[in-house]
Parts: structure tokens; C-alpha cells; sequence
């Protein structure tokens, strides 16, 4: 540590970057600056450090000069950090005996026009660097293996597609489903747009295809009540009628669905004369009385309001289908759908839309400011293009009522530690570039159970998490950086559980051991954000890399 | 992207074109044609310095023509891989004439005005196609004036203005004014050089040109050569300043595009040419106009659209706190033309169907959501990997395949399926690499029943 100085032996590699830096900075004024920094022993300005000829020069210093740490004074660790640990490694190096500091893309680029101003700031940045060096410490990756195994929690078209996907993949799949039955929301549906594909047949052609599978495994009127573990080794108790299984699961895909918004005290429903589409659907499915001559659908009831203010994406493609649907069955029946916006997005969607209008399908454009009003035979609504209010008789009022979030989804985020956002919908780890993982490795996310989606959308999400989850699968083991969270004072820690709280990742758990309650890191689901270091009052846990002495180290050397 | 560069599993071919494919699912021979970059790839470094010092100057296809760039280029500043290009078709050493300053510039010896197309086999099991869309040309709608009004701009261009990376750093300088301002640049140049003639002969004859004009003007030169010499200098001097002055005056009136309007649906859901919705544009005009006001407190935007489809995680949402906070009206109409105003100003008349009236309103620049279209390469590609393509040129699929084309073994993902956004795009990725995954291993599988 810091008292052992003369052992410590610091090369510092300065990189031109072609004209990148050494255009911008005086790098003669850096080198001459860094040989006087203290533990150095060792400095060399390359053309490109990270070109074959840099990387070799770095290699040949750690052997003839017998360094012991190494400073690389560069573009960007983003891009460059892996390249240079691993040929520290190469060298015999430990790879975390390495640093980097940022003269480009935090240096040169932003101050080109500054070479006094910004050869000053890189001094600053190469005295932190050199400082923090010393004081690094060799660390190992870490290991873990993964059990070949995946959970899929709920049977609906979503869980039945990854199971599948990942079961002819030669992975065993346990396949949880609360109720009697696998199929979810499909064993409601009549028709499925846009292909008008029978939803019952389609659901019960899957579940065959699930039940046959050799490597699916089928719990119905389960339940998972207790989820131990991190990725590679979840400990999972089912309970089924017969009892709680326990079992070895690897990775974990939640596809637990939605289910249809009630609009219980909305436009006068009453389940009779004023349905929902999902109502709508079962009446479809036996028949439709042929006494139904005059119908009105109402859009976005339940949605796009203050309280659920998302629009739930397929209402207007099921209101279409079932508005074509009524007038197949009814031909002298007159449909009109009351909206605010048709979200017929997409090329298949557009196109029904299109359809409909071409088959009589009726549209009146509302404001939710001045909404439909529904009354015993009649709804009168404002047209805007008559400019008046006009009546409308009706012998049937279909309401499209959003998707909203699955009963129990908050018991099944707590069990997982993953989150559910504002509308109740489990959170992704990134909106636009994770869309179907969750910011937890090991625990995977699709189709309705993230955000309402039509079965093409469903379908796509369940392949693609399948796909996501056998990445951990494959490779059968999971490496990560060293660079994670460690209780590095256990006598200090005092069980409180504050960071358990905070950590993203849930990679902390309280444990109670000899010296009593203590907080215990779970390596390989660390992420090394240090939330949990930055929190801790008692000052017990750090970050390897990014230890409080280290960091303490980098700011006097820049109050220098 | 650096993710893609980086992983050891995967070879990335850039700059390269699929020429044939034969075999079958599990086991398919694909020729690739590399084409030629007059750099070798593994010398390369990707420094620039090549591009700093080449002397021609293209338009930057990156920047939608909004900036330029050299004959020798990466596509842009964080392309991966980093390897420079030569183009071709502007490269003067390779149009015959003398220069090769990029291989004198190059340390690293990477230049090679020789290289030639190299052909290369691959055996593969699986294929995905990615191949994206285009951008909608939105010159083909004669109304909306595209080429013809300098400030009507498409949405790929504004997100170029509204880089920070991108040729106006950010900042909302509409094209008629730049326009202005590159002119003035190019004037300035010829004013300075001409002023240069102009010293010296103000020196040899010890008298300021102006003062000189005058009495030439009034006939006390007659017959002097070289005196006429001077003041013929001076009057295509005048020539070149005074319009300057007068650009230079207008250029101090510019200021940046507060006044935004967003027209939706350009080229699709729209008969003359896609039917379509493109799924994606009324969240990206909605999005550009969020980040104009983030940059420019001040601006204000108008969208107008039939439906605004704001149908993802949290894009209503969105949509109404632009509403809210970021100074965007939402307006249901059709656009019947946008026209020119006064101080290049696009004006827009369009039909309010709410109000059931045509309305017309002057901004200071129009942003056109264009269609997604299908590439225009999609059709050599579809024949030569040998899938079907859908009524419209999108690679054929059924909803409850979402990735499989017609031809087992060839999936496709993201907008070479249909149009769609970034997270469905990326969803359908992984689906695809799942689906191409699904066949390595079932033709492992039979690999391993043959030895048996
Ligand atoms: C009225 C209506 C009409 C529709 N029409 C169409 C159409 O025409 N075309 C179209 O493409 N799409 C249509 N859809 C959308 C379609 O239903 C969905 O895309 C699809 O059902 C979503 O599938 P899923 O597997 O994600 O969810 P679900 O079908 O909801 O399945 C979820 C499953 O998980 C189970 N589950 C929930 N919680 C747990 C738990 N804790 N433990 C174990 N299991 C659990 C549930 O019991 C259920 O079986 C319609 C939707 C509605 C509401
Ligand atoms: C102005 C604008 C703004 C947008 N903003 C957003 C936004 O904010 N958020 C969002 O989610 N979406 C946005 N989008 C949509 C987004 O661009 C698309 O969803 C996304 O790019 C689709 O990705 P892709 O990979 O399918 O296609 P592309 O991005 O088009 O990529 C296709 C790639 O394939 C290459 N290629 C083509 N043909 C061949 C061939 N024959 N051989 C080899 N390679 C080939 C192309 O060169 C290209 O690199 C926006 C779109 C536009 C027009
Ligand atoms: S899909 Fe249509 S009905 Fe459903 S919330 Fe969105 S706009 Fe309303
Ligand atoms: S997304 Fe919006 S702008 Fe784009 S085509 Fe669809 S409705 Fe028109």
C-alpha cells in the first residue's frame, strides 16, 4: 500500500493520436512533466499507442523496465481501456494495474483553440492519473457458472413462443402459468387481426407444440413464491396444488401479460348493452345476434387520460377488426367508431384501416374535452366536420379499454427485485437499445407484460428474449470485471440494509453471520456503479479501482 | 457499434456488397464482393490525418449534404470500422491527375492507389437480413416545393442541424441564410484577393484607389494605360464589394428558426406513393421539436398531422409534455401546399379540420416527415439471397413468423421488414438471431446424428 513506495514502477505511454492530441497539447512539455511525477520510471510518447507498434513498446517497458503499473494517456477509455489492460496481461502484468487517463476526447478535442489552457488541464489529468496508479491494487476476474435452465414465468403466447424458442435450442424450460390452462389472453379471443387467424386455434396449436416438448417442463395453477440467487444460480420454490417444488434455474423471462382495462362506472357499461371489446369478442365468437343493427364504438376509455395517460397501442387495431367483424356477420348493420387519434400504425394496420373504411366502417373524430355522450338508444356526439352535435342510435355500445397491467405484477417485481414503471408495466433496462432485458443480467422481459403489443409484436419479443437469455445459456459461465462493490470493512457495516435498498442491481443482501447482521455482495451481479459505497455512513463497503484512498489520492494530486 | 468492432465472435465486412448466394438452410455459400478502399484495412488506424490534408472538397453524404467533406473520408466521426475511403469519384490522384498527398500524409503507410475489389466465400448457416430503409425523396410531392424553397427541410436534415456534431453545431441556421453566408464567405475570398492588386498599385502610385477613381471618372487620365489598368481593378472590385455590403447587412438580420412547423405523413399513408403509416415519424418530429426548444428556449413548433400516433412505452406521454412544456401545438390537418414568403419564410396552408377552415401561416422553417421507403437496393438483394418481398418492397414475412422470409434459414429484422422504430427494431434483432441460432444448432444436431 501507499508506505511501500519504492517497490512501485510507473510507465506513462503518452499518445499523439496522429494529430488528435499531439496537434492540440504540447506533448514535449507532458513528457518532460510526467518523468517528474513521483513512482515514475518510465515515459514514452507514441504516434499511436494503440497501433501493433505502441502496444509492443508498452509490452517491452513492463519487461525491460520491470514496471509495475502502467499509464496510458489517451483518447478514451469507452473505446480503449479492454485493448490496453489485456496487453498489460499479455506482459505479465496484472490488467488492473493499468490506468487511463482521457486527453482527447475530455482534452484536446474540446479545447483546440486553448494549447496553453489545455496542455495545463492534461498535466492535472496525468498527476491524478499517476497518483491513483500507485495505489492500484492486482485484482481477479470473477467466475461463475451458469445453470442450463430457463424459468418462464407465464403461459400466454409470449411465455409459450421464448419456452419454445429456447427449448429447440436443446435448453430445459420450466414453464410456470397461474391458471388451469396455458394460451392467457388468446383462450378469450375470437379473430385475430390482421391475418383473421382463430385466436383459439392458434393458442391450442402452441400449447401442443409446449406440452410435447421434451425439454419443456409445465407447472399450470403455479405460483413462484421465493426466488433465491443472482443470474447462473437462482433457487426458485414453485407451488403447485401438490406442493412446492424447488428448482435450479439459470436466467429467468417474465411474460406474465396484461389484462383489459374494466370500465366499471365509464359511458353507462353495464356488460350488456355497453361492452368492451373483450366482451365484444366473445359475442363475435358465438354469433352475433342478427337484432344488432346500429353500433357505436367509443376509443380510449380508460386511456389517455390523467390517470392512465399511456395509449395501450392495439385498442384501435382490435375496434377495426371487430368493427369489420360485426359488419361480416350483421351486413346491414351501420358501425361507427368515435376517436381521437386512429393508431393504425404500420404497414399491416394502415392497411385494415384503409379496408374498413372501404367495407362502411364509420369514423367521427372526437375531443376528449367534449367526449360522446351515451345514453338508453342514442350517443350523441360533436362532428366536426358538420360542425353540430349529432345522434347516433344504437342497439349495442362497444368500449376499447386499454391493456393495463397484470394482477400481481408488484408481488412478482419484488420477488424478482426488478422494477414496474409509473403505469404498472415492468421497466426495461434501456427504452430504445434493451428493450427486453431488464438492467438485472440474468432476468429477461416480453410481450405484454412490458407495454401492450398485438401477437406479431408479442411473438417477435418472445424470440427475442429467448435470444437474450440463451447469451448466459450458451456460454455456460459468466466472467465479470473485478470492478464491483466489496465490504472491505465488515466491522463497520452494521447490517442497516441502505444500500440494499438502493442498489440497481439488487447484487447486496443482509446476512447475518457470526459478527451479526453484515451486508454480503453478490460478485457477479455487481455492476460496479457504487451507489452502495457512495451511500454507506459507516464508510464499509468500496469499489475495487475505485477505493475512497485511491479517489482521495487523485483529488489532493489535482489540489497540487 | 463499438460493441459490434470490438467482439471477438464477430467479423464485421464493411464497404461490401453480397454477390450470390447458394445452399440452404444450415448451410448456405455467400460471395461477398469487399470493394476496393485504397487503404488497407489492417494498416489504417483511422487517425485522419489523411482527410485533414486532402485538397478536394465533397459534399459530406453524411450530413445530408449539409457540410462537406474530403475525397478521402471515414463516413463519420465514430463510424466503426474507422478505416478512411477513398472516393473514387472525386480522388484526384485516381482521376489521373498529380497529387497523392494522403500517402505522403499517412504514417502509416496505409494508401494504396492499387488495390483492386477482392471477391471472398463464406460458409455460413444462417442469414439475416438488415438491409433498413431509405428516406422518402419528398421532391416527388410538387406542393411542398422541397427543392424549391430553401427552409423547407426533411427531418434527416433538421436532425443534422440539430446535431451538435452536425454542420451548424447545433444551431437552428436555416439553409436560406446559410446559403447567404457561405456566399459571403466566397466573396470575401475574391474581395481580399482583389484588394491585394489594389494595394499595390496604390502603393506605385501613392494614392488611395478611391480617391484615384474619382478623377479618372472626371477624364483626368485619358490615355494613360496603366492608369486605366487600375481603375478597371478597381470598378470589378467595386463589383465584388458591393453586393458584399449588401449581403453583409442582411446577414446581420439573421437570426436562428424559432418558428417550426413539422408536417406529418409526407410520402406515406398517402396513395400517390405509400399507403402505409411509417409508424415512426410522428414521435421523431415530436422529438425534434422538443430538442429545438431545449436548445432555443424561445422556438415554437407546430405538427401538423392526421393522427398523432404516439403509440410506444411512454411516447403519449412524451407527446404531452412537448405539449406542456416544450411549446408544441398539435394540429389535425391536411397540408394543401406551402409556398414562399417574405424573408424566405415557407408558408403553409393547410385545411383545419377541427375548425373546418384553410388556414394559412408563415414559419421560419418547415421540417418534412418523410416516408419510410423500402431501399432501393432491396430488390438486387431480395434476387440475389433469394427471399420474396411484400406488395410494397418490404422483405415478406407473416405475423406469427415475425423474422422468417419466405426461404427457411433467412431471417430479416427491422426496417427491411416494415417500418418501425429503434426499440422494435432492436427487439426484432434478437429475435432474429434467435430464429438463425435455432437452425446452427438443429443442423449441429444433424451433423452429429450423421457421425453416429
Ligand atoms: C380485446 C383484445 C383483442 C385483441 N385482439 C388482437 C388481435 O386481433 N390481433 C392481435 O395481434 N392481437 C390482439 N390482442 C393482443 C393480444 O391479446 C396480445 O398481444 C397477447 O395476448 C399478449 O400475449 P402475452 O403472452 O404477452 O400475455 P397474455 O396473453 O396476457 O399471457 C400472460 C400469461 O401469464 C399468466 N400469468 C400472469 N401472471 C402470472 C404469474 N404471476 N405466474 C404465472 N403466470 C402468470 C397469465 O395467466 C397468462 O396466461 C388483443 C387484445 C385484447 C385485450
Ligand atoms: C429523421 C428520422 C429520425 C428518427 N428518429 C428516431 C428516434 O428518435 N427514435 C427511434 O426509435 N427511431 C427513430 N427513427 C427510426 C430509425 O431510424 C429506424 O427505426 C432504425 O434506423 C431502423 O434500423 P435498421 O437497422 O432497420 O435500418 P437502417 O438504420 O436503415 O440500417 C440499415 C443498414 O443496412 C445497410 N445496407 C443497406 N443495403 C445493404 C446491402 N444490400 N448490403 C449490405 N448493407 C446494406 C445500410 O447501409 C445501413 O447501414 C428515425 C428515423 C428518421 C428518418
Ligand atoms: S390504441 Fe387507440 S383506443 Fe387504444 S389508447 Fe391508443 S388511441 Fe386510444
Ligand atoms: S407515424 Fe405519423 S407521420 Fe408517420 S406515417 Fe404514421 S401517422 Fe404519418
Amino acid at each position: 500500500m501507499p508506505d511501500k513506495k519504492e517497490d512501485i514502477r510507473i510507465g506513462v505511454f503518452l499518445c499523439h493520436c496522429g494529430s488528435n492530441i499531439a496537434g492540440y497539447l504540447d506533448m514535449e512539455e507532458l513528457e518532460e512533466f510526467s518523468r517528474k511525477l513521483p513512482h515514475v520510471t518510465f515515459v514514452l510518447r507514441n504516434l499511436y499507442t494503440c497501433s501493433e507498434g505502441g502496444i509492443n513498446e508498452i509490452k517491452k517497458a513492463i519487461e525491460e523496465q520491470n514496471l509495475n503499473r502502467v499509464v496510458v494517456a489517451s483518447c478514451t477509455p469507452r473505446t480503449h481501456e479492454p485493448l490496453f489492460r489485456s496487453s498489460c496481461g499479455e506482459a505479465g502484468l496484472n490488467p488492473y494495474l493499468f490506468e487511463m487517463v482521457n486527453i482527447r476526447d475530455q482534452c484536446s478535442w474540446v479545447h483546440m483553440k486553448e494549447q496553453e489552457a489545455g496542455t495545463t488541464k492534461a498535466k492535472d489529468l496525468i498527476r491524478m492519473g499517476v497518483a491513483k496508479a500507485a495505489l492500484l491494487e492486482p485484482q481477479e476476474p470473477i467466475m461463475s457458472e451458469v445453470q442450463r435452465r430457463a424459468l418462464v414465468l407465464g403461459g400466454g403466447i409470449a411465455g409459450m413462443t421464448a419456452s419454445l424458442a429456447l427449448a429447440n435450442r436443446g435448453y430445459e424450460v420450466v414453464l410456470i402459468e397461474k391458471e388451469e390452462s396455458l394460451g392467457g389472453m388468446l383462450n378469450n379471443l375470437n379473430k385475430l387481426s390482421p391475418t383473421m387467424t382463430d385466436a383459439g386455434a392458434l393458442a391450442d396449436e402452441k400449447i401442443k407444440a409446449v406440452t410435447g416438448h421434451v425439454n419443456i417442463t409445465v407447472f399450470t395453477k403455479a405460483k413462484v413464491t421465493e426466488v433465491r440467487g443472482f443470474i447462473g444460480k437462482y433457487n426458485v420454490d414453485i407451488e403447485t396444488e401438490s406442493g412446492v417444488t424447488t428448482i435450479d434455474i439459470g436466467v429467468i423471462v417474465v411474460s406474465t401479460g396484461g389484462r383489459a382495462f374494466v370500465p366499471e362506472g365509464l359511458y353507462g357499461y353495464d356488460g350488456k348493452r355497453v361492452v368492451t371489446q373483450l366482451e365484444m369478442e366473445k359475442l363475435l365468437k358465438d354469433g352475433l345476434d342478427t337484432d344488432i343493427k346500429n353500433v357505436v364504438m367509443i376509443q380510449c376509455v380508460g386511456s389517455r387520460n390523467e390517470e392512465r395517460p399511456y395509449c395501450s397501442r392495439i385498442c384501435c387495431q382490435t375496434a377495426v377488426k371487430n368493427a369489420m367483424l360485426i359488419r361480416e356477420q350483421n351486413p346491414d348493420s351501420k358501425v361507427s367508431i368515435l376517436y381521437r387519434d386512429m393508431q393504425m400504425y404500420g404497414v399491416e394496420n394502415e392497411e385494415m384501416f384503409r379496408d374498413s373504411k372501404a367495407k362502411g366502417v364509420r369514423y367521427i373524430n372526437y375531443d376528449p374535452a367534449n367526449p360522446p355522450q351515451v345514453e338508453f338508444d342514442k350517443v350523441r356526439v360533436y362532428h366536426p366536420l358538420f360542425g353540430r352535435d349529432m345522434d347516433l342510435p344504437v342497439d349495442l355500445v362497444v368500449l376499447s379499454t386499454p391493456v393495463v397491467s397484470q394482477e400481481g405484477a408488484e408481488e412478482i417485481s419484488q420477488l424478482l427485485r426488478v422494477p414496474i414503471d409509473e403505469n404498472g408495466f415492468f421497466l426495461e433496462g434501456h427504452v430504445k437499445l434493451k428493450p427486453l432485458d431488464f438492467a438485472t443480467d440474468g432476468i429477461f422481459l416480453c410481450g405484454s407484460a412490458r407495454f401492450p403489443a398485438n401477437i406479431r409484436e408479442t411473438v417477435a419479443q418472445g424470440l427475442g428474449a429467448a435470444s437474450r437469455a440463451s447469451i448466459p445459456l450458451a456460454k455456460g459461465s459468466i466472467v465479470v470485471e473485478p470492478i464491483i462493490s466489496v465490504l472491505a470493512d465488515e466491522d463497520a457495516c452494521r447490517g442497516c440494509g441502505l444500500c440494499v435498498a438502493l442498489c440497481p442491481y439488487g447484487a447486496l443482501e443482509v446476512r447475518t453471520t457470526e459478527k451479526g447482521r453484515k451486508v454480503h455482495v453478490i460478485d457477479v451481479a455487481c455492476k460496479g456503479c457504487g451507489v452502495c459505497a457512495a451511500t454507506c455512513y459507516q464508510h464499509a463497503l468500496s469499489i475495487n479501482s475505485f477505493t475512497d484512498n485511491q479517489i482521495e489520492a487523485q483529488l489532493e494530486a489535482f489540489l497540487d | 457499434m463499438l460493441d459490434v468492432g470490438r467482439h471477438p465472435n464477430l467479423e464485421l465486412l464493411a464497404y461490401s456488397e453480397v454477390e450470390k448466394v447458394e445452399g440452404e438452410a444450415g448451410n448456405f455459400k455467400v460471395t461477398v464482393r469487399r470493394k476496393t478502399r485504397y487503404v488497407e484495412e489492417d494498416r489504417c488506424t483511422g487517425c485522419g490525418a489523411c482527410a485533414e490534408k486532402c485538397p478536394t472538397a465533397v459534399p459530406d453524404a453524411f450530413n445530408e449534404g449539409l457540410g462537406a467533406r474530403s475525397a478521402i473520408y471515414s463516413y463519420f466521426a465514430q463510424g466503426i470500422p474507422s478505416t478512411h475511403t477513398i472516393d473514387p469519384d472525386h480522388c484526384r490522384q485516381l482521376n489521373g491527375k498529380k497529387c497523392g498527398i494522403c500517402a505522403k500524409t499517412c504514417q502509416a503507410e496505409a494508401i494504396n492507389f492499387e488495390q483492386e475489389d477482392r471477391i471472398i466465400e463464406l460458409n455460413v448457416g444462417a442469414i439475416i437480413i438488415a438491409a433498413g430503409y431509405d428516406i422518402f425523396d419528398p421532391s416527388l410531392i410538387p406542393e411542398y416545393r422541397y427543392r424549391e424553397i430553401a427552409n423547407v427541410v426533411t427531418a434527416i436534415e433538421f436532425e443534422r442541424l440539430l446535431s451538435a456534431s452536425g454542420p451548424t453545431e447545433g444551431h437552428m441556421d436555416r439553409p436560406s441564410d446559410r446559403a447567404v453566408l457561405a456566399e459571403i464567405a466566397a466573396l470575401e475570398k475574391k474581395a481580399k484577393k482583389s484588394q491585394k492588386a489594389l494595394d499595390k498599385l496604390e502603393k506605385k502610385f501613392d494614392e488611395p484607389s478611391a480617391a484615384f477613381y474619382g478623377k479618372y471618372q472626371a477624364g483626368e487620365y485619358e490615355g494613360d494605360e496603366d492608369r486605366k489598368k487600375w481603375a478597371d481593378k478597381y470598378a470589378s472590385h467595386l463589383k465584388i464589394v458591393e453586393p458584399l455590403e449588401e449581403l453583409k447587412k442582411k446577414a446581420k438580420r439573421f437570426t436562428v428558426a424559432k418558428r417550426l412547423a413539422f408536417i406529418q405523413c409526407v410520402g406515406s399513408r398517402d396513395f400517390r406513393f405509400y399507403p402505409f403509416c411509417s409508424g415512426y415519424c410522428c414521435m421523431h418530429s415530436i422529438k425534434e421539436a422538443v430538442i429545438a426548444q431545449e436548445h432555443a428556449p424561445e422556438t415554437t413548433s407546430t405538427i401538423f398531422g392526421m393522427d398523432i400516433r404516439a403509440i410506444g412505452k411512454g411516447f403519449e406521454e412524451y407527446k404531452i409534455r412537448g405539449g406542456n412544456n416544450s411549446n408544441i401545438t398539435y394540429v389535425r390537418g391536411r397540408i394543401a401546399e406551402i409556398t414562399e414568403g417574405p424573408n424566405n419564410n415557407p408558408v403553409v396552408t393547410y385545411e383545419n379540420t377541427r375548425e373546418r377552415k384553410v388556414e394559412s401561416r408563415e414559419f421560419d422553417m418547415v421540417v418534412l416527415a418523410t416516408a419510410c421507403a423500402p431501399t432501393k437496393g432491396i430488390g438486387t438483394l431480395a434476387k440475389t439471397v433469394g427471399v420474396e418481398l411484400d406488395k410494397y418492397n418490404f422483405i415478406k414475412t407473416s405475423s406469427l413468423s415475425p423474422v422468417d422470409t419466405t426461404t427457411p434459414g433467412i431471417f430479416v429484422c427491422g426496417c427491411a421488414e416494415s417500418p418501425m422504430d429503434v426499440p422494435e427494431s432492436v427487439a426484432q434483432a434478437s429475435s432474429a438471431a434467435q430464429r438463425a441460432a435455432e437452425i446452427a444448432f438443429q443442423s449441429e444436431l444433424e451433423k452429429e446424428k450423421a457421425v453416429a
